[in-house]
């Protein structure tokens, strides 16, 4: 990936969506992650509504750098995402009401997404408008690709669903006939914690192998790693 | 009263905010690896919520209902939340500064701590008055610290364990948090 000049829409696309992926690397935004991935069409809800909040607040925050004063950036990207996380609330009431309901209380809360005031403090404060718009798309696609995949093998699992189609033929006592029994607990609230558990150990045993290959594994500079930093950052801009 | 009291068995354990609303999530995962700081956080989190959530419920229904802005609650109240996590800090600083030793590391966080608006957005959800609001958040905390505690003793004694060594770290965190998710579902009988 050297090839690619830094800050170029193409670097910041893959940058988001494979180098930084935000869920996998960074480990931020881990509500949504987990909450909304009963299926896999949820998933992809959820991710492209981050990502159309995520690009937007990252537009406008990095248009207003030059104006916002140090001191006040906080409460401003606050406010500026939180418009746009209400003007997204509204358009998909209006007119998509059954992703409305199924996301419930977890689209207003997009507003404390790690995700979106990290990288506003990390990136788009710093950056002209077009990368950071770029940036926003990159992160937000790798957040939805990676919650889509937690909403594959959960629905897969839990239901023996793809996308809400039948895959896996089920089991029907009553008349004898075989076939897959669903185990609901991955739909349920520790199915979540499992399936992530599962998938970050994998993603252990990669970076294990990469180490051993003489990879550095590094974690990427920007936000961090945890969501404690990103509270970090946030107490250092109000007392700053 | 029995309201009141199936409100709050209700959101502190049988949907316990953090192992099966999701919320909170953060910092449940990054402050439970000790049992001291663990429950320092669950504190401030419980003097937070409680008082953000009478104070959101107070401006939802006297200010925002009355001038026909309930559209604008999600706004609000992230900046409610954020004066009010600013204002203890500071109150508890000039005047209690035994209680702002205790706590005072943990203030800051809580501003993105998606369990505070969580409560706030739930209790107008479900159209609770103030009185109920107030407890329902309260109960809520308690859950969220009754949780974080109960991982804070568990990773405590994780750490003297023999883990495959994919799973080290974060990942036998998530199982442990799935485990104790699942004993929580016996309290599901409680109402």
């Amino acid at each position: 990936m050297s090839d690619l000049i830094k800050n170029t829409p193409k670097e910041r696309l893959v940058n988001g969506i494979l180098k930084e992926n935000p869920t996998f690397v960074l480990m931020l935004g881990m509500c949504p992650t987990l909450a909304v991935t009963t299926s896999a069409i949820n998933g992809i809800g959820m991710g492209l509504t981050t990502t159309v909040v995520l690009a937007a607040s990252n537009l406008l925050i990095s248009m207003l750098r030059n104006f916002i004063p140090d001191r006040v950036r906080m409460p401003a990207f606050i406010v500026v995402v939180a418009s746009f996380v209400t003007i997204v609330q509204m358009l998909l009431e209006g007119f998509i009401p059954s992703l409305y309901s199924a996301l419930g209380i977890y689209i207003p809360l997009i507003v404390v997404n790690c995700i979106i005031l990290g990288r506003a403090e990390a990136y788009a404060s710093k950056n002209p408008p077009i990368p950071s718009l770029f940036d926003g798309i990159g992160m937000g696609l790798g957040f939805t690709l990676s919650i889509t995949c937690i909403g594959l093998v959960r629905e897969l699992i839990g239901a023996g669903q793809i996308f809400g189609f039948q895959i896996l033929p089920l089991a029907d006592s009553a008349s004898g006939k075989m076939g897959y029994e669903p185990i609901t607990i991955f739909i349920l609230a520790p199915g979540a914690f499992f399936v992530l558990a599962f998938l970050s150990a994998l993603q252990n045993r990669f970076k294990l192998g990469a180490a051993k290959r003489g990879i550095d594994p590094s974690n990427p500079d920007s936000c961090g790693g945890a969501c404690a930093s990103c509270g970090n950052s946030m107490c250092k801009g109000k007392r700053g | 009263m029995k309201e009141l009291l199936i409100i709050a068995i209700g959101s502190a354990l049988v949907n316990n905010v953090v192992l099966s609303q999701f919320l909170g999530l953060c910092p449940f995962l990054g402050v439970s690896k000790k049992i001291e700081t663990a429950a320092g956080m669950g504190g401030a989190v419980i003097f937070v919520i409680t008082l953000s959530s009478f104070v959101t419920g107070l401006i939802y229904q006297f200010i925002l209902v009355p001038t026909g802005l309930e559209y604008l609650q999600t706004i609000v109240f992230i900046l409610i939340i954020a004066a009010l996590v600013q204002f203890v800090e500071m109150f508890l600083k000039k005047s209690m500064p035994s209680l702002y030793q205790a706590l005072g590391v943990y203030l800051p966080l809580i501003t993105t701590n998606c369990a505070v608006l969580g409560v706030a957005l739930l209790n107008v959800q479900k159209e609770y008055n103030l009185l109920q609001g107030t407890v329902n958040g309260f109960a809520t905390a308690v859950g969220f610290t009754v949780s974080i505690v109960l991982m804070a003793g568990i990773r405590e004694k994780i750490e003297y364990n023999d883990i495959p060594k994919s799973f080290q770290g974060f990942p036998i965190v998530l199982l442990t948090a799935g485990l104790m998710a699942i004993a929580f579902f016996g309290f599901s009988g409680l109402i």
